[in-house]
């Protein structure tokens, strides 16, 4: 693994960034960053041959996480965990895809989504708002890594992410996600995911080009037919101000275990403050009106 | 394809996203099929039924492409009279010899003269070309089989063909084509298959919408079509519609043969094969007193490129002995071993079994779950001296003698087993030099990344340094029979601290070098005189200029859309075979779209985007003088230059152990009846096991006793693992994504026999029983065949006990029923039961087969009928 030079920047001003289209790496620190990088996960022509999976664990040397037969078609790895940076959903279902003739009986409607999840490296990332110890940290790329040699383990992070993608490995506590190969992007090589994708399902480059990309696929799916098709995650007004990985889906995101409407968890924070802030005046000018009060009672 | 060639299938999707429609015919709803056009589940071992309702339409509705099929196939050759088709003999084809199960098919001849097999049974002819006593072939001969001798077309031993180019005459191919596929009707598809006949009639308008001047179609095979008692019959229908489609030779076409592993087609091309030399060579028989001349003269047509075939041998055995291989000792031609029957990997189980059989290689392979009736493989293993098996891990056919089922129900005891089993730790492709040739014959060089852990060596090193250990404990011997090792070229330099030998040494010896040792860079530069050695014809040219052209890497941006400067494609670097096809009789690209080569009037030769696969400077208009031997005598309008008649073969006069044209018979064991003749099953399917308690078969096609095995069953490969799993199972990354055996069943089925989603099930044949969990799906869909409800049961055949996913071999269920042609077991259909519930333990499972064998009266003989 190449070396990583690994400069702890200083934490986004919450005040004010939550929302909306900003440039995380900016906002991070990072004056005359390279484009924000990555991933589109294009699930219309995924195959379900789980290479992402593999290469990641290979790559990133992540330890096998249960031999589990779960019966969820041929979904064994069964989510995004501490141990599992890339996910493939493999959803049957009793639905017409556009203009396949499935051949199955009785009935004949039928298809076979496959789709590759992963960490969605969000604008307003919860996770990297709420970690104590700055182990999670945003890069010049505009994505967000956790330094396993940083984190100790607080978890606060875990119910911050709206995806429920950053997880705690039991055996030591720590937090871990995908880094969106951190250390392949500071040499120049895309990450192993999106290297090993036979199909292209992952395609990796700067956002805005991804975004043009996702456009065009999505307007030439809907022209063919396939009218359910949908991006997600590509709406940089959306509740964690568009996700560095977006998706192209064939069905509603919950279909494929997905938050319908995510929001960065730490969105109301500042507003908060406010109200703990006029709770605060409010209590302090109520103590000082009694005070005079009894003043001027007495 | 998705399913096992995730990466292949990237070029599918790629043509997809031109445009492309996919078509997928399988039984089950794959990771193909969810990527497809149109998915078409159609019942298994039924694809030529399906195949030939195809060919059926193309010639009913004139959709053929007529020019092409007149001017490049024998559609006009005229048959003699004595040939008897399956019209007129229910089923079978004149020359059947029942007790020997068997064809002579010297009735399948063309008029007025003898054809020499363009692959298979070559040999079968040598009593009669080699002057023999009796002339009629041994059975030794014929069971031996030479299905993967390719290419060789037929000798004119006298006379040439008479051929009706109107297509008219009652014998010529195209009528009898014709008259043989005719019942193959929509609906007589739709009841043998299952498929619908709407579906079954769309499938084919797209091809022959798509095929023509102007369009091309391809198909694309696996496994699914070759593991059958018919397997090379599939093909050969699929052969027989790309024929008359016009789809062979031509840029988009052809039958892609996907490989089951990395280098598969290397290892037929430079074999490991007992059938074959390098190069398709065929393998000598043990005739009496044979030598080079009379083997030359029986095996070699007189006409097309197969006419070098001395040349080809000669440099062959030069480069394996050098300077000892003399014009005086016949080039060291009887130091080739001979054969004295079929020793395919089956016919080598039945011979450890009888204790002929002593030794055992296993390199790479996992016998004891990969092969058919994995019981029989291990009981055979038992009765070895000695095995060698070199492997990543401790597979299952390294450790059965320990924790095998046997030895877990006590059938057998590791005391009691003499085999002494080496382990050799293997080499994995990344820490070794090396090629790959894929399945359209590119080569593809690997370097090496790292060094091999351990006792890991490649099994280059293996060989060579176990070469070199025997030559020297037999040097200085006055024993004959050591001359041949003695003898041979084993001067591989080596390299590194673990002395590995050069792997581009090697590939130079395989391309070959002239008198003074320069590389060669075409096989037109063999000589018969011993003047060149080469070590495999076929690749003679990869090592031209001194150069790895396979490691060659060319960005595709950087170079036209043939890609010659990626890899090196045999022979001579072409990439598509036969392209003289491509361009029309008189030498121009039947069009522009579709143009690959064509013959240049200014320039008098041909020309074009591929390497021309034709003499280049034959004029289209070129036609042979009387008595023209070789390339010479193929006339300008002869694309397929290795057939003695220069024409792709829709009938095959000789070759094919089990019919010129291909039939549909339901595999050895079925739960309905053929509905196309009276003959049920291929009657020359080769039962290897000739009667033994541990291979019994089923009966059939409502025979009394089928209704127990109800079910059709097929085995196959899904993403996650690699065949037996040696590869893959002790992979913590891969076992993971399939950590245990299951079978996949449609909830219709599950719903008749009580099965739980995820729960346990037994499955059942005559052979064993063994557990899966249950996967419910309705990727798994019920057919109606002929009114009654087909259910099949999926079983991904990658589990055995060891490793870290586990689970019963799927092999176990299977039966050692071969294809006759390549002794190919039929392991993609078989008849089962299924059952809720996890399978009895010890002796309590073999008494549940027995069981079953009794309820459905099974003897010995059941099954065995012809």
């Amino acid at each position: 693994m190449a070396p990583v030079d690994i400069t702890i920047r200083r934490r986004p001003d919450l005040d004010g960034s939550l929302l909306g289209d900003t440039d995380p790496a900016t906002q991070g620190g990072y004056p005359g960053h390279p484009p924000r990088m990555g991933f589109f996960t294009d699930t219309s022509v995924c195959i379900g041959c789980k290479a992402c999976e593999v290469a990641c664990k290979e790559w990133n040397a992540i330890p096998e996480d249960g031999l589990v037969f779960t019966g969820m078609s041929m979904d064994n790895s069964q989510g995004l965990g501490a141990s599992t940076w890339r996910h493939v959903a493999f959803i049957e279902q009793r639905k017409p895809l556009a203009a396949q003739d499935p051949g199955v009986q009785p009935g004949g409607d039928f298809r076979w989504l496959m789709a590759s999840d992963v960490c969605k490296h969000c604008t307003h990332a919860a996770c990297l708002d709420v970690c104590p110890t700055g182990s999670l940290f945003r890069t010049e790329f505009g994505t967000v890594v956790v330094q396993e040699d940083i984190c100790n383990g607080c978890g606060y992070c875990i119910p911050a992410c709206p995806y429920g993608v950053i997880d705690q490995r039991k055996e030591d506590g720590r937090a871990w996600k995908c880094t969106l190969c951190y250390d392949r992007l500071s040499v120049g090589q895309e990450p192993a995911c999106a290297k090993s994708c036979p199909t292209n399902s992952i395609q990796f480059g700067p956002l805005d080009e991804l975004r043009e990309r996702a456009d065009a696929r999505l307007a030439q799916l809907h022209e063919a037919g396939t009218t359910d098709a949908q991006l997600y995650g590509r709406d940089p007004n959306d509740g964690v101000g568009g996700d560095g990985a977006f998706f192209l889906l064939l069905d509603a995101p919950e279909v494929y275990g997905l938050p319908p409407d995510p929001v960065v968890t730490t969105r109301d924070l500042p507003s908060m403050w406010k109200h703990v802030a006029a709770a605060a005046v409010t209590l302090v000018g109520g103590a000082l009106a009694a005070f005079a009060a009894e003043r001027w009672i007495s | 394809m998705a399913e096992c060639h995730p990466v292949g299938f990237q070029w599918v999707m790629e043509a997809k996203a031109r445009g492309a429609k996919v078509i997928h015919v399988d039984p089950r709803f794959t990771r193909t099929s969810a990527l497809a056009d149109i998915h078409v589940p159609l019942r298994a071992g039924t694809d030529i039924a399906f195949l030939g309702g195809i060919v059926n339409y193309v010639l009913t509705n004139e959709k053929y492409f007529r020019e092409y099929v007149v001017a490049y196939t024998n559609a006009g050759t005229i048959l003699t009279e004595d040939y008897l088709d399956t019209e007129d003999l229910d089923g079978v084809f004149s020359g059947l010899d029942a007790d020997q199960r068997a064809y002579d098919f010297r009735t399948w001849q063309y008029e007025g003269m003898e054809i020499q097999a363009a692959s298979g049974h070559r040999d079968l002819q040598y009593q009669d070309k080699a002057g023999g006593r009796n002339g009629k072939p041994s059975r030794s001969v014929h069971h031996s089989g030479r299905g993967e001798a390719h290419g060789s077309g037929g000798a004119a031993i006298s006379g040439t063909p008479q051929v009706d180019p109107t297509l008219q005459h009652p014998r010529c191919v195209f009528q009898v084509l014709k008259r043989h596929f005719a019942r193959y009707t929509p609906e007589m598809v739709s009841d043998i298959c299952g498929v619908a006949v709407d579906t079954f009639l769309q499938v084919c308008k797209l091809l022959a919408e798509n095929s023509g001047r102007d369009r091309t179609s391809s198909f694309v095979y696996s496994v699914g079509w070759t593991q059958h008692t018919v397997g090379v019959q599939y093909i050969r229908t699929a052969a027989v519609l790309q024929q008359l489609l016009g789809n062979i030779g031509r840029p988009g076409g052809g039958i892609m043969a996907l490989r089951g592993h990395a280098s598969i087609q290397g290892s037929t091309d430079i074999p490991t094969l007992y059938n074959l030399l390098p190069g398709y060579i065929p393998m000598p028989h043990a005739h009496s007193n044979e030598d080079l001349d009379s083997f030359i003269e029986a095996e070699s047509p007189k006409k097309g490129y197969w006419a070098q075939m001395r040349a080809y041998t000669v440099s062959l055995l030069k480069s394996w002995w050098g300077p000892a291989a003399t014009p005086d000792n016949d080039f060291c031609f009887d130091y080739l071993p001979r054969l004295t029957g079929s020793h395919s990997t089956y016919e080598t189980v039945m011979a450890q079994l009888a204790g002929d059989c002593k030794g055992y290689f296993l390199l790479g392979e996992n016998p004891a779950v990969g092969s058919a009736n994995t019981k029989m493989q291990r009981l055979g293993m038992a009765n070895l001296e000695w095995l060698v098996v070199r492997d990543f891990s401790l597979i299952e056919s390294a450790t059965w003698w320990k924790d095998g089922p046997e030895i877990e129900s006590g059938e057998l005891r590791p005391e009691d087993i003499g085999t002494e089993v080496f382990f050799l730790p293997a080499a994995a492709h990344t820490e070794k030099d090396g090629s790959f040739t894929n399945t359209q014959r590119m080569l593809q060089w690997h370097h090496q990344a790292v060094e091999p852990r351990g006792d890991a060596r490649s099994d280059l090193w293996f060989t060579f340094h176990l070469g070199r250990k025997i030559r020297e404990r037999v040097a200085g011997s006055s024993d004959e029979m050591d001359r041949p090792i003695l003898d041979l070229t084993w001067d591989y330099p080596t390299k590194g601290s673990i002395a590995e030998p050069e792997a581009e040494a090697v590939l130079a010896e395989i391309n070959g070098w002239d008198a003074d040792g320069s590389p060669l860079s075409s096989y037109e530069q063999l000589n018969e005189d011993g003047s060149t050695a080469c070590g495999c014809w076929i690749y003679c040219g990869v090592y031209s200029d001194a150069i790895n052209q396979a490691a060659r890497r060319k960005p595709a941006a950087q170079q036209d859309w043939i890609a010659k400067e990626w890899g090196w494609a045999w022979p001579a670097n072409r990439r598509i075979l036969y392209n003289r096809a491509s361009a029309d009789p008189d030498g121009k690209p039947w069009s522009a779209r579709k143009a690959l080569v064509w013959w240049d009037e200014d320039e008098a030769k041909w020309t074009g985007h591929d390497i021309p696969d034709f003499s280049a400077a034959k004029a289209p208009d070129y036609r042979p003088p009387t008595g023209a031997t070789g390339a010479e005598a193929l006339a300008g309008v002869d694309p397929f230059v290795m057939q003695a008649d220069g024409k792709s073969w829709l009938f095959v006069p000789a070759g094919l152990t089990d019919g010129p044209l291909p039939t549909h018979y339901e595999p050895q064991e079925s739960p309905v009846p053929n509905l196309l003749y009276r003959q049920q099953r291929n009657p020359v399917r080769q039962i290897t096991g000739m009667v033994h308690p541990h291979d019994r078969f089923e009966p059939s096609g409502g025979e009394p006793g089928t209704e127990v095995f109800p079910f059709v069953c097929s085995t196959y490969r899904i993403a996650e693992h690699h065949t037996a799993g040696g590869m893959s199972r002790f992979s913590p990354y891969l076992a993971e994504l399939a950590p245990e055996f299951f079978c996949e069943v449609s909830p219709e089925l599950a719903a008749e026999r009580g099965l739980e989603h995820a729960g346990w099930a037994t499955i059942i044949t005559a052979r064993a029983a063994i557990e899966a969990r249950v996967m419910v799906t309705e990727r798994m869909t019920p057919m109606t065949v002929a009114g009654t409800r087909v259910h099949h049961v999926g079983l991904p055949y990658h589990w055995g006990h060891r490793g870290l996913a586990t689970g019963d071999p799927a092999n176990e269920l299977a039966h050692l029923s071969l294809d006759p042609n390549v002794h190919i077991q039929e392991v993609k259909v078989l008849a089962c039961d299924i059952q809720p519930g996890r399978r009895p333990r010890g002796r309590a499972r073999d008494a549940l087969v027995e069981e079953y064998q009794r309820r459905a009266g099974i003897t010995e003989q059941t099954g065995t009928e012809i």
